[in-house]
């Protein structure tokens, strides 16, 4: 039984961040209908940025801290959605006429263009670095099952941004341009929406989310190297497909549902090295079975 | 035309004899002898790839201090792999074929080893490999040597010791899947273990670059073992360490050569405190050859601490100086049957005997990560 709950509680904890993760995909799928791949490599450069700007303000705010985590948290968000907007000024604005698919390949060589230039050794490096402790850590014992404080922020952080993004995209104006762009963009702009100006903070939101969950996913295992972002961005990315894509809560859910599986897989003598094999089973079943996804609704093209 | 097309050959025959005057100085027939080197001086195992590297350039800078070897200087010629497959082909190609190399030394990861190991075989150039521990590597051929022991040896050597230094009788196995390093490894402890009456009571896997271990560490603790062997690169293992204490599990951890970097400790803290594992020598080992070498190494590189990669590759191109000078001569054919004769060569990392098989039979050490250093535990003879 103990055994049990603490897979429980392991794969609620790797669920909440690949939730986290997911709401940045999700996000930017449900205005521009993309898959920004680059989104995993933005979480790699948040984790960097922390990793650079911990010690720049360490001799100002002493580290480990709050306030501290706080403020390297915020920077490294702010770097991070300056960059998706880049990213999205250089390389997306001027494919916008095309065809999806030149957007999505093109997204794919963002991806791989960062995580490159980011191992060569003038940038980061290809080797892993230790990355600094930012928030005071304690392990809560409760009865044999072991809780990580860091575990318990991420599943805050992650439930406090699913509502801020539920907020911001249901309640306010800009989120209701958000969701005019997404439902027809011309219409959206004929009626005085600035396109520009909303997809590009789109992509600044979600990069934003891409930092924190990096700094998270960093503070989880505290070692940084600039392909750090692939293997959890892939998790995140199914997690979408599977929560329903462009849908919040449906990332939030997929999340949370493939960190369980694959916590309890891994647990499994005989399943261990099929972990990242399940999670492409799921994919695969669920776009046999239902496309939409979990919370998704079926669409029907318009034609 | 035809005016054009004899310039071309003018000019060919121009160059090529200023190539060949240059070439003196580089093959075997001027005053120096030519040896190759390549290694991961940058990309994912570049610290191995520099220690080795480092070691090596040591060794050769000594060798030509005291006379060099046949009354020549050894001139070492090194090329970056980037870690990267595919590429040992193309630098070893070169280093034999373009810049006349006599020996070629490298590399540390044995899927590159084994990559560059059939182009040395061909061309009758000896190989020598300091620290690829895969027993396919020397299967290649017989101009392929290593100066390290192999993966079978390593497996049993911590076999025994989870058996007689750590009395456990219950041993947990989790392997990285993606590395045939690891793998290894895992074979030869399992066998060992349960030959000596102990029993495996857990065996997962994990990817190297994975972050998240807990689902396998959880039930690892379940199964209640009384060490888990974790055959892993540095990396992984220090996440596996810090996970593994978060979770309770309160048993050592033991391991391979894998484990040996600053790395381990820079990221893994104290969580990486206590635990073990062998590799091919220890810094603070109190043989002269071992403090005579340490401090040349400080002397030489700011007074960095040498590693088991630095000494192997210091021990590789001692073992090649070696080799030259019984065969008498660079001729590819006479120097590897020099080499495959060496009987007690004492290198840093213990006396060494090449087998049949041209691999090094020579002993382990324990090491255990006391204080954010490893310290010397216990020598371990074949």
């Amino acid at each position: 039984m103990d055994w049990f709950l603490q897979q429980l509680i392991n794969g609620l904890a790797l669920g909440s961040i690949y939730a986290l993760i997911a709401l940045g995909y999700t996000m930017v799928y449900g205005v521009l209908r993309f898959i920004n791949f680059a989104h995993s490599d933005v979480l790699m450069l948040g984790a960097y940025a922390a990793f650079f700007i911990a010690p720049a303000i360490e001799p100002i705010i002493s580290l480990p801290s709050l306030t501290g985590a706080l403020l390297v948290t915020l920077l490294s968000a702010l770097i991070c959605a300056g960059i998706g907007m880049l990213i999205e000024f250089l390389a997306y604005r001027p494919l916008r006429s095309r065809p999806k698919l030149t957007v999505l390949i093109t997204a794919i060589g963002v991806s791989l263009f960062i995580e490159f230039t980011c191992q060569h050794k003038a940038v980061f490096g290809a080797d892993t670095k230790p990355f600094p402790p930012l928030l005071p850590a304690t392990d809560f014992h409760l009865a044999g099952l072991v809780v990580s404080s860091n575990d318990l922020v991420v599943v805050f952080v992650t439930a406090l941004l699913l509502a801020g993004m539920w907020f911001i995209v249901h309640k306010t104006k800009s989120g209701m341009a958000m969701r005019a762009v997404s439902f027809n963009q011309q219409a959206a702009a004929l009626m005085g929406v600035n396109i520009n100006r909303i997809i590009a903070f789109t992509f600044g939101l979600g990069s934003a989310l891409a930092a924190v969950a990096g700094i998270l996913y960093a503070l989880k295992a505290p070692g940084i190297e600039p392909l750090m972002g692939v293997q959890p961005g892939i998790r995140a990315f199914i997690a979408a497909v599977l929560g329903g894509i462009g849908n919040l809560p449906g990332a939030a859910l997929g999340g949370l549902l493939l960190g369980l599986l694959e916590t309890f897989a891994g647990g499994i003598s005989g399943l261990s090295s099929y972990r990242d094999g399940i999670a492409f089973a799921i994919l695969i079943l669920i776009l046999l079975f239902k496309p939409a996804g979990l919370l998704g609704k079926a669409s029907v093209e318009k034609v | 035309m035809n005016l054009f097309k004899r310039d071309f050959i003018v000019l060919g025959m121009f160059v090529s004899a200023l190539a060949g005057l240059t070439g003196c100085g580089g093959g075997g027939g001027g005053d120096t002898i030519l040896v190759g080197e390549f290694a991961s001086l940058t990309g994912k195992e570049a610290t191995f790839g520099i220690s080795s590297h480092e070691g090596t350039q040591l060794a050769i800078e000594e060798i030509n201090a005291a006379g060099g070897v046949l009354g020549k200087k050894l001139e070492l010629k090194t090329e970056d792999d980037q870690s990267k497959a595919g590429e040992p082909a193309n630098v070893v190609n070169k280093l034999i074929s373009k810049d006349g190399a006599i020996a070629i030394l490298g590399e540390v990861a044995s899927s590159r080893s084994l990559e560059a190991a059939p182009i040395c075989q061909q061309n009758g150039i000896p190989m020598i490999s300091p620290a690829s521990t895969n027993p396919k590597v020397t299967e290649t051929g017989d101009y392929i040597f290593r100066v390290c022991f192999i993966d079978p040896f390593q497996g049993t050597v911590m076999a025994n010791f989870a058996t007689n230094t750590l009395k456990a009788k219950k041993v947990a196995v989790f392997t990285d899947v993606k590395s045939d390093y690891s793998k290894g490894l895992a074979k030869f402890f399992k066998e060992g273990f349960t030959k000596a009456g102990g029993q495996i009571v857990g065996e997962f896997d994990f990817n190297g670059g994975d972050k998240d271990f807990k689902g396998q560490l959880t039930a690892i603790k379940a199964a209640a073992p009384d060490a888990v062997f974790v055959p892993g690169y540095y990396t992984d293992v220090a996440l596996i360490c810090i996970q593994a204490k978060q979770l309770g599990l309160n048993v050592p951890l033991i391991g391979g050569d894998g484990w040996e970097s600053d790395t381990l400790v820079k990221i893994g803290g104290d969580a990486v405190e206590g635990h073990y594992f062998s590799t091919h020598y220890a810094a603070d080992a109190a043989s002269p050859k071992v403090t005579a070498f340490v401090e040349a190494y400080k002397k030489r590189y700011n007074g960095k601490v040498p590693d088991a990669m630095a000494a192997l590759g210091y021990d590789s191109a001692k073992f090649l100086a070696d080799g030259i000078t019984r065969a008498g001569s660079t001729e590819g054919a006479k120097l590897r049957d020099a080499l495959a004769a060496t009987k007690e060569f004492e290198a840093v990392t213990g006396k060494m005997t090449i087998n049949a098989q041209r691999d090094a039979v020579k002993s382990a050490v324990i090491l255990q990560v006391k204080g954010g250093a490893f310290k010397f535990v216990e020598t371990v003879s074949p």
